[in-house]
């Protein structure tokens, strides 16, 4: 009984520090991507070496920093809501395998569990834009509850094609299921969850609802100091979620040859990270009914077809 | 205790220490940080002029029908992940895949239906 506790406390403590850790590292390598590819050099002071230590200065500064609470605001939900963005990602690590038995738990519904509870993260951004009583703020917030329910149902059904694909909903169960040819197979499923997963996250070229040049970083206008930096780090950790679940769900997780599996699982979560940084710095950012457009004309019917593909395929072998 | 609810037990205490890193966080910036209110610093950004009106001013909602449409189709889509566990079973086979294709047929008519209402063109 003590040695099952204390196993499951060294999980919880990998988990957290992950959590706290893979965010920064992905901050770090979207300053420094970035800067290269548009021939700069990013941060270079902090630390010494490149700047490594640029983010751990930031926090350091955020942490000082005033929090002002606008008279107008609806004062409990504003302070509420950086957490509701935040926690429900550290939540969902929970149920990522990064290797064959290392997961913190295995539920039996980890698919739709994971579905349900990053759907919570936006709930924050909408609590923020309606709390902040600023015009901006309120239209970023309606902006992120639509891209909410337009990009939810792609998510929902390219995640789905995968549990058909392995007849289970856990997503260890998934990776043990996986192999090398779901790539071509899971392919179509396998960029619309990637694609509807970006919006989801507000990132670039989906980042309509924050769009700094227009609407002010939309509910987070009214956002300082910690509470500020709460959000960019629940952007940061939804990058490293919407990758590990890409990885887990359609690129075989752990899989790989010569080298141990949790290094693969890593490898793949870095580069899906990398991808999501090149994303941003290639494409110009989707006006509203682009956005609106390209999930219900594009997206949506490309997973239909992903799915009537994985059931033809799954019942003929 | 059972594992189905002790996993979910896991989950839970995870979401404890969730709540407590952000609060702990907020706590630390409570103790460091200076506080010193003023009326103008307290006033809703605007790009430096005063506020006109209120923030939850109304404005015309055009995201209500994609709300609609999300509802039908989300409703639906939960009910593919039991399906999706057992369609291959022994004893499934065929039937269950035109079953599928129903289904996917009403989704597809649903958005096709709303597309030629011209719901997706922005007017």
């Amino acid at each position: 009984m003590v040695s099952e506790v204390l196993d499951i406390a060294v999980r919880l403590v990998v988990i957290v520090v992950v959590f706290l850790a893979l965010p920064l590292v992905v901050g770090q390598m979207e300053h420094k991507a970035m800067a290269h590819m548009q021939s700069r050099l990013g941060p270079m002071y902090a630390g010494r070496f490149h700047g490594w230590a640029q983010l751990i200065a930031d926090g350091v500064k955020f942490v000082q920093k005033e929090d002002v609470i606008p008279a107008a605001a609806d004062r409990r939900v504003f302070a509420l809501a950086p957490a509701v963005a935040l926690v429900p990602y550290l939540v969902v690590l929970v149920v990522i395998p990064v290797g064959p038995g290392l997961f913190g738990v295995d539920l039996d519904a980890g698919l739709f569990f994971v579905l349900a509870v990053m759907g919570v993260g936006v709930l924050g951004a909408i609590m923020a834009g309606w709390a902040s009583a600023n015009k901006y703020s309120m239209l970023g917030g309606m902006r992120a509850a639509a891209q909410l329910v337009s990009y939810e149902l792609p998510l929902v059904l390219a995640a789905s094609s995968v549990a058909m694909a392995a007849g289970t909903l856990s997503l260890n169960g998934i990776v043990e299921q996986w192999r090398w040819w779901w790539l071509p197979w899971q392919a179509i499923g396998g960029v619309v969850f990637f694609v509807a997963g970006l919006a989801e996250l507000r990132r670039p070229p989906f980042d309509m609802p924050i769009a700094e040049s227009e609407i002010i970083m939309g509910p987070m206008t009214e956002y300082t100091g910690l509470r500020f930096a709460l959000f960019m780090l629940a952007e940061y950790a939804g990058i490293v979620v919407l990758s590990a679940l890409t990885t887990v769900l359609f690129l075989g997780g752990w899989h790989g040859p010569l080298l141990p599996g949790p290094v693969w699982t890593l490898l793949k979560v870095l580069a899906l990270a990398f991808v999501v940084i090149w994303v941003r710095v290639s494409y110009p950012r989707l006006r509203e009914d682009q956005l609106q457009k390209l999930a219900w004309v594009g997206l949506v019917p490309l997973a239909l077809l992903q799915l009537a593909l994985t059931g033809v395929v799954k019942l003929a072998l | 205790m059972n594992g189905y609810f002790s996993s979910y037990l896991t989950v839970a205490v995870l979401l404890a220490i969730g709540l407590a890193v952000v609060s702990g966080a907020l706590l630390v910036n409570r103790l460091l940080r200076p506080h010193r209110p003023t009326p103008e610093k307290l006033l809703t950004y605007e790009c430096g002029v005063d506020p006109v009106g209120e923030g939850w001013a109304q404005s015309q909602v055009r995201y209500y029908v994609f709300t609609y449409l999300y509802v039908v189709f989300a409703v639906d889509a939960v009910f593919l992940f039991p399906w999706a566990t057992i369609f291959a079973a022994p004893g499934f086979g065929v039937a269950t895949l035109v079953e599928m294709f129903v289904f996917l047929a009403f989704i597809a008519l649903g958005i096709l239906y709303a597309w030629r209402k011209r719901v997706l063109t922005w007017t």
